[in-house]
């Protein structure tokens, strides 16, 4: 497959695409001991600074960094400028319908939707009906994870409307890129990233309650150390100036939430929440959580505090309801979806559940809830055994599964042992919904498959990451002495 | 500052110091051992377990008393709370939990230290051992020096005051212990071995050239004890420690507004530490002297916890 796929750089069959021309040749000049070198440079910084994630239910390395490849993915101006439009234009749709979901439920009484999809969804929070967050926003940070298989052939993997993590990555990627490739940077003129934390605080402002005044207190809530992505919620209070709690910092008195300080309490306004729906609040989901805040979905409900993004927000990226997204934007835009879906087959319908089996060794199948890759189907690289395995879960729990072609996705070079080859990748923009409205931070997180022909890039699945560049207009600087090829000694900005 | 965050970064400092400490104190012994024209052998490293108060510990272990295995001990030995490996843990542990906290070159200092530990062999000679020391107390360095240069905000005082408190149980201890058992069987008092053994203390405290600095005069056991008790000029000093416990809870009472029980028995403490003659204390007891001091420092760290809210 992989001979066949869009090389993001070097386009279809080996040429270079005419606007990354200088970045092949940079590429082509630079001797990969001296990128391999530059990369391991980048590693050993992030074991230094423990930006590290851990794998559950690894006993043996509880703390790895994700591998990281000095190779940048790119995007022209105009790509990336209708990568927005379709982008603002989902999320846009995603925070109309949960607001109706969990309101007016329009868009049943419409049969856009079948009811049960909604009722009968494990990520449906009836205890979230009638409430109405601060400002109407309910998805506040969504990671919608793309795809591509040409030019012009974007698609929509997944949406993260819960707790989506990388941007840590982004950010921590184009640090070492900037430090690391100076010359990258010299010749060309990407989008600055760093504006990030910047961006998510004051979108964090801007949904405060009303009556908070001019400076709510605004806080990252964490699980705590051992969470797998602790590094990134540590980052990002850091990065933003703020208390990173974790739910024994916090309580509740008379639907009022604060803090425990050296000082005594302190109310808290907003809270970047990184805990999963159902550990949220004892009083409310599941009772034995020792993570949860008791009181704080009353706090909640009272319009004392915003959380973000909004319990109950895991309907809207359910894997099931995904497969209607179309349908969905449709309903709330009267437009049709400028990023189209990945073709699905949803197994809980009879017609697409025979597809799915006939079709098993060129389908992806994935479970409705499932994340991470696990207990998912690679047909094409699946053995005889794995997919009679499950062919008989499928025969079984219909319902629990979604069915998608395995596309030809792109690839961009990547350094392995045998130097640069092309290595499948997909993508992860951050997408920050305020009270003023959507906006796309331009850069994103790239992941990539390691292993030749692999198209699992997840990290737990031993997958890593690149920086993302999104050129401005032009993309290049303007006429430089020097060229990049000969550049391979390190330079300081 | 939540109190959770005040508590760790508190713990951060008392594990940092106390990591430091035992470095120091295997270092000095291994050269006790090593260098003494009659090598003190066991006793030295008998001493050095009595010092961290792990005498117990070391024999439930099952290993002989032999230079390496408690070397191996007091460093390495991921099975044992007070062993450095487990410090620079509980070090790292608390500083991940108060990242947000920490510049980046505080945390990459601790991380640095933590990960120098991460796959040294088990067994130790006397020069792998000190190559490891060397290690630690150079990543300690690093992270006080990473501290100087953070803001001095209620961050850093905390730190401050862990390491401060620690300080006070680490000299008390270690002038006890060697002041009372290490003087093996037989040997007079003034003697090679005697003399090797104040030199030690001196070392693990970094104090041999200061000593020579204040007291112009040879080896005199009352004058370590003296330098050790009521020199504030040395940093490690009993008095030192108790005068910068002072400095760090006013500060933190200007910054925070709380003041309190911590703040009344700091200031007792360190007028009594001012009063105190060396030479009294060596007529009426200095064991029991130390002993006092250790306990009254127990009591001084719960006063913190609850001024502080750490729980």
């Amino acid at each position: 497959m992989g001979q066949h796929a869009f090389d993001e750089i070097m386009g279809h069959g080996g040429v270079a695409r005419p606007e990354l021309a200088d970045l092949a040749r940079w590429l082509a000049d630079t001797p990969p001991e001296d990128l391999r070198r530059r990369q391991e440079a980048a590693e050993t910084t992030f074991r230094q600074l423990g930006i590290t994630f851990a794998v559950y239910g690894d006993s043996d390395a509880s703390e790895r960094i994700i591998p990281f490849d000095i190779v940048p993915r790119v995007f022209l101006a105009d790509e990336w400028a209708r990568l927005s439009e379709g982008l603002i234009q989902r999320v846009e749709a995603i925070n109309l319908f949960l607001d109706d979901i969990y309101g007016a439920q329009e868009i049943l009484k419409a049969g856009v939707l079948p009811e049960d999809l909604i009722f009968h969804n494990a990520q449906f929070r009836p205890e979230i009906v009638g409430i109405r967050p601060p400002h109407g926003v309910w998805a506040h940070i969504c990671g919608i994870d793309l795809v591509r298989t040409g030019p012009d052939e974007f698609f929509v993997l997944e949406d993260n409307a819960r707790t989506p993590s990388g941007v840590s990555y982004m950010l921590e990627n184009r640090e070492a890129m900037v430090r690391l490739c100076p010359e990258l940077f010299q010749e060309f003129r990407v989008a600055a990233v760093d504006s990030y934390p910047d961006r998510l605080l004051e979108t964090m402002r801007s949904v405060a309650p009303h009556g908070c005044g001019q400076n709510p207190n605004c806080v990252v809530l964490t699980p705590g150390h051992y969470n797998s992505a602790y590094y990134e919620h540590s980052f990002l209070a850091d990065s933003m100036g703020i208390e990173l709690v974790e739910a024994a910092d916090l309580v509740v008195d008379d639907d009022v939430v604060y803090m425990r300080t050296i000082a005594g309490r302190v109310k808290v306004d907003v809270i970047y929440r990184r805990i999963d729906d159902d550990y949220l609040d004892p009083l409310v989901f599941r009772p034995d959580s020792a993570l949860g805040v008791p009181g704080l979905i009353a706090a909640y409900r009272a319009g004392n505090v915003a959380i973000m993004n909004a319990p109950g927000n895991g309907i809207a990226d359910d894997k099931a309801i995904y497969s209607y997204m179309p349908e969905i934007v449709r309903f709330y835009s009267g437009k049709d979806a400028k990023l189209p879906n990945v073709e699905t087959f949803r197994c809980r319908e009879p017609g697409a559940l025979k597809y799915t089996l006939d079709h098993l060794e060129q389908l992806v199948v994935k479970l409705v809830d499932g994340s991470g890759g696990y207990g998912m189907l690679v047909g094409p690289t699946a053995t005889k055994a794995e997919i009679a395995k499950f062919r008989s879960v499928l025969e079984a729990e219909p319902e629990r599964y979604i069915a998608q072609p395995t596309l030809a996705l792109s690839t961009v070079p990547t350094l392995g042992d045998a130097g640069l080859s092309p290595r499948h990748v997909d993508f992860r923009p951050f997408v920050l919904t305020g009270s003023k409205g959507v906006q796309v931070v331009p850069g994103g997180l790239t992941r990539v498959a390691l292993k030749e022909g692999s198209l699992v890039v997840n990290s737990s699945q031993g997958g890593g990451t690149k920086d993302s560049f999104v050129l401005l207009d032009g993309g290049k600087r303007q006429a430089q002495n020097q060229t990049m090829g000969g550049m391979v000694q390190e330079q300081t900005l | 500052m939540l109190s959770r965050t005040a508590s760790s970064l508190y713990w951060l400092g008392r594990y940092i110091e106390r990591a430091d400490f035992i470095a120091r104190l295997v270092e000095a012994t291994v050269r006790l051992d090593v260098l003494s024209p009659r090598p003190a052998g066991e006793a030295a490293w008998q001493s050095a377990l009595a010092v961290t108060d792990t005498e117990e510990a070391f024999k439930a272990s099952g290993a002989g008393l032999t230079r390496e295995s408690v070397a191996r001990f007091l460093t390495s030995d991921t099975s044992h709370p007070g062993s450095i490996v487990r410090c620079l843990d509980m070090a790292r542990l608390n500083a991940k939990a108060v990242r947000t906290a920490l510049t980046r070159e505080a945390w990459s200092a601790i991380n640095g230290a933590w990960l120098a530990f991460d796959k040294r062999a088990s067994r130790l000679d006397p020069d792998r051992t000190l190559a490891l020391v060397d290690a630690v107390k150079a990543e300690t360095r690093g992270f006080e020096g990473a501290v100087q240069r953070m803001l001095r905000n209620q961050t850093t005082l905390f730190i401050r005051l862990g390491q401060a408190t620690e300080r006070v149980d680490d000299t008390a201890r270690l002038l006890d212990v060697k002041y009372h058992i290490l003087l093996p069987e037989g040997e007079p008092v003034g003697g090679t071995v005697d003399r090797d053994q104040w030199t030690t203390i001196l070392q693990t405290v970094s104090a041999v050239t200061a000593y020579r600095w204040l007291y112009n005069d040879g080896l005199v056991p009352a004058n370590v004890i003296d330098l050790l008790l009521s020199r504030a000029e040395l940093p490690r000093s009993i008095s030192a420690a108790t005068e910068e416990t002072i400095e760090v809870l006013t500060a933190l009472a200007k910054r925070t507004g709380s003041h309190g029980e911590a703040d009344r028995m700091a200031r007792a403490r360190h007028a009594r530490v001012v009063r105190t003659r060396t030479k009294d204390v060596i007529v009426s007891g200095l064991h029991q002297h130390l002993e006092a001091l250790i306990a009254e420092n127990d009591q001084l760290h719960t006063a913190i916890g609850r001024q502080f809210k750490f729980h």
